[in-house]
């Protein structure tokens, strides 16, 4: 069987090299049917790596252990759903995943254009499967998924496997990993799109309109893997945080910096025809950054505590950048004269200006954490000593960048383009800035004294009731037309423009996350060992110990401490903090017990017996608002989903005519 | 023109204002990554902010309060650490996994740490046992 899977990728290699000559070939010497067949090579590489991906599942779930990735990555105790997603829990296996998705989302796009775009497609199906080869050369030659267990020239039948890393064993992890590589995947698609235009010279922006979808889309799935990391850090690892600027979390972050920028400003290419060399180079940015964190994850260059094993698989990322930024950059300079602007910066107060700095303030973020990621390296390169910053770094430097990033999410809607003056703006943010103002002031008399948490809480304020009265102003227009309540005219309103309201509400949904953010201010820990009956105190919550609980299954060993809670008083129920011992691994996890409340977490974690065996080690923490960021997530998901559907502005209005033209109703609304 | 003079301002306006902060920051979190070898070269303590790595040496764990001592080891050389920060350690702490500790070599020679982080080095190195087997193709 692994013979079969091992074949389908050297084959799926072949073909995708085939793909790439075939349609360039057939491009260049006239012959549609060779670029006909380089896109039915497309089809034939997923079947083969489908075939390839369906005999690794099949080996992991039946416990193949000849197979060394299965026995790395599997074992016969764990639950099925994790042996399923051990396929993307090991180097080998995730490499043929992203390979796997890369040629799902090919298949996709040559078909919904294999009518459109004749003369760009061969460009980016050779794009595409140049990108493919490039991974097929990794699982191919490189990090094999099919080696088996060897000793001389006899294949040894190991009896179980080590199982996945318990810390994965958790279900966010399941669906962590597909979600940030469907994100990082789906970038390859408008960089194709980008790179094809500008090859064939196409004038207008039919590579934005092609891709708009593929983007926000992409964008919500790197969104979506980002927050189930952070949702599983802060669930899984005990310590409480969800975001700790490691280099693997920084990579994952990076892509996601200039895509938001990039979907930023696509909207000043759309409307004003400005910005196109910088869209150009934002979309190849995002897309060399996917592959750079997929590097900087699977090479070891940068210490990091949940890196992959260091591997020699560096050098063949390093070389795949090197051609392809060279190929980029040189494309991009032999193309300026068909990426002119069409039109000039006029104010700077105006939304141009606002785009600007949004895509100024974005990119100088994506650039310090770059900076920061990679300092050990350059310090070393530089100086010879190795040197790293951490989390204080880069706080210090993102939180300014976040307000500023905030204050402009509140002016930005509200500008007028071209010109605006001051005495407009006055009028636009008096009222929500007057708001802002005196959240901050409350919030000041009631004791919160952090000078960024003050300031986070009166932009986010601001841009809050900004994006209220654009609603309220939009929604109350309508109402007058129609007579419907509020808000199903914000529903209507909504409908009829859901590229800007849908933004909008993105927007809310990043502002309640940094609310949540900015609960980190507050946070508040205790650690003790405690005998079985004690209680302390944790700012209003009184926590009583009670004995050790044990338990066992086959696949790890547990012990758990109920701990009852009481605030202020009021009996609250118990938690039941655990430490587990995986069998396989001998690898002990800690199972946070975690009571969710949307004003503050109270989170326990129960980190061993004490030296003696007679005490429990206690670690209690509470931590304020850090259910917004998750509620945030989902605003932002709603919002994007809403950008998505597409606007029915057009149905609207001949409907209302036609009602007056009918003749039974004469008056007509104006 | 007078419009790019406003706009070239304010740009270079945030981006000094942020090379500021990141100067500020590196200079105030930077850590240095050494060996024990050459943290025993070091000698006397410094205020540097050192980053060590190694293993954890086995039965070398004692918990006091908050406090956890253990030694680090690497090839021949060993480290002792006294480790009394916030953060609980995290659960690949324990004997024989890979560990790095953040802080300052005392005067006593003992390095005092304020952050560990720890790798089970078992976990994607490990070969099977009891047989002599080596993956192959």
């Amino acid at each position: 069987m692994e013979n079969i899977g091992a074949l389908a990728i050297l084959l799926a290699f072949c073909f995708a090299i085939y793909s790439v000559i075939g349609s360039l070939a057939g491009k260049w010497g006239n012959r549609p049917f060779l670029v006909l067949s380089a896109e039915r090579a497309v089809y034939c590489i997923w079947a083969l790596l489908t075939t390839a991906a369906g005999i690794l599942i099949y080996s992991l779930i039946h416990g193949d252990f000849r197979l060394a990735y299965v026995w790395e990555h599997s074992n016969h105790a764990m639950p099925d759903i994790y042996k399923f997603a051990s396929w993307w829990g090991g180097q080998e296996g995730s490499l043929l995943f992203w390979s796997w998705l890369l040629a799902s989302y090919s298949s996709v796009v040559v078909w919904k254009n294999r009518r459109k775009f004749r003369d760009m497609m061969p460009y980016v199906t050779a794009i595409l499967m140049a990108t493919q080869t490039f991974f097929l050369i990794l699982i191919a030659f490189v990090a094999k998924p099919f080696n088996v267990w060897q000793e001389g020239r006899l294949i040894v039948d190991l009896r179980d496997g080590n199982g996945l890393n318990p810390l994965l064993q958790y279900w966010t992890m399941v669906i962590h990993p597909p979600m940030l590589y469907l994100g990082y995947v789906g970038f390859v698609v408008p960089f194709a799109f980008a790179i094809a235009s500008l090859i064939t010279k196409q004038p207008g922006d039919s590579w934005i309109h092609t891709t708009r979808r593929w983007t926000l889309v992409t964008w919500m799935f790197q969104t979506t893997g980002i927050l189930l990391g952070a949702g599983w850090a802060y669930a899984v690892l005990g310590w409480g945080g969800y975001w700790g600027w490691d280099p693997v979390e920084n990579a994952s972050l990076l892509p996601w910096i200039t895509a938001t920028a990039f979907l930023h400003s696509v909207m000043m290419q759309e409307k004003k025809g400005m910005m196109k060399v910088w869209n150009i180079v934002l979309v190849s940015t995002t897309f060399f950054l996917c592959i750079f964190g997929t590097f900087l994850t699977r090479s070891g260059v940068v210490n990091s505590v949940h890196a992959f094993a260091q591997s020699s698989i560096g050098t063949y990322f390093v070389t795949f950048l090197a051609i392809g930024i060279a190929a980029t950059v040189y494309l991009i300079l032999s193309r300026l004269d068909y990426l002119k602007s069409e039109a000039q910066l006029e104010s700077v107060l105006s939304r141009e200006s606002s785009f600007l700095f949004n895509n100024l303030i974005l990119l100088a973020s994506c650039f310090a954490v770059l900076w920061g990621t990679l300092f050990p390296v350059i310090s070393e390169a530089v100086t010879g000593e190795k040197i790293s910053v951490d989390g204080p770094f880069f706080n210090r430097v993102e939180i300014p960048i976040a307000m500023f990033l905030l204050l402009l999410t509140g002016v930005g809607p509200l500008i007028a383009w071209r010109k605006s003056s001051f005495e407009s703006l006055q009028k636009a943010f008096m009222i929500p800035l007057g708001i802002g103002v005196a959240v901050a002031i409350g919030l000041a008399f009631s004791g919160v004294r952090s000078i960024y948490a003050l300031m986070s809480f009166m932009l986010c304020t601001f841009v809050l009731a900004t994006v209220a009265i654009e609603f309220v102003k939009g929604a109350s227009a309508i109402r007058q037309k129609s007579g419907s309540n509020l808000l199903i005219a914000m529903v209507e309103l909504t409908h009829r423009n859901t590229r800007r309201y849908g933004g909008y509400l993105v927007h809310v949904g990043v502002v309640i996350m940094f609310i949540g953010f900015t609960g980190k201010a507050f946070d508040k820990d205790t650690t003790v060992e405690v005998a079985p009956g004690t209680t302390i105190q944790l700012g209003n919550y009184a926590l009583r110990t009670g004995n050790v609980v044990q338990t066992q299954n086959e696949n790890y060993t547990s012990i758990s401490l109920p701990v009852s809670v009481s605030k202020n008083g009021e009996e609250l129920g118990t938690l039941m903090p655990e430490h587990r011992l995986y069998l396989a691994s001998k690898q002990p996890t800690s199972e946070v017990a975690i009571r969710r409340r949307i004003n503050e977490d109270l989170y326990l974690n129960f980190a061993g017996m004490s030296a003696d065996n007679q005490r429990a080690v206690l670690q209690a923490y509470v931590f304020p608002l850090v259910s917004w960021i998750w509620t945030g997530y989902w605003v932002v998901l709603i919002g994007t989903l809403i950008c998505l559907t597409p606007s029915r502005t057009r149905l609207i209005y001949p409907r209302t005519e036609v009602v007056g033209f009918a003749g039974k109703n004469v008056k007509v609304d104006q | 023109m007078k419009n790019y003079l406003k706009f070239g301002l304010l740009i270079v306006a945030i981006v000094g204002a942020l090379a500021w902060l990141a100067v500020g920051g590196i200079s105030e979190t930077k850590t240095y990554y050494k060996t024990i070898a050459e943290v025993h070269q070091m000698g006397n303590a410094t205020d540097k902010k050192i980053r060590v790595g190694g293993d954890i040496a086995p039965n070398s764990i004692v918990r006091e309060g908050r406090e956890v001592r253990f030694v680090l080891a690497q090839d021949n050389l060993k480290l002792p650490v006294i480790y009394s920060g916030i953060d609980p350690l995290p659960d690949t702490f324990k004997d024989g996994a890979q560990a790095l500790a953040d802080g300052k070599l005392g005067s006593d020679g003992v390095f005092r740490a304020s952050k560990i982080q720890a790798k089970c080095a078992s976990k994607y190195e490990a070969k099977p046992t009891g047989v002599g087997a080596k993956p192959a193709a």
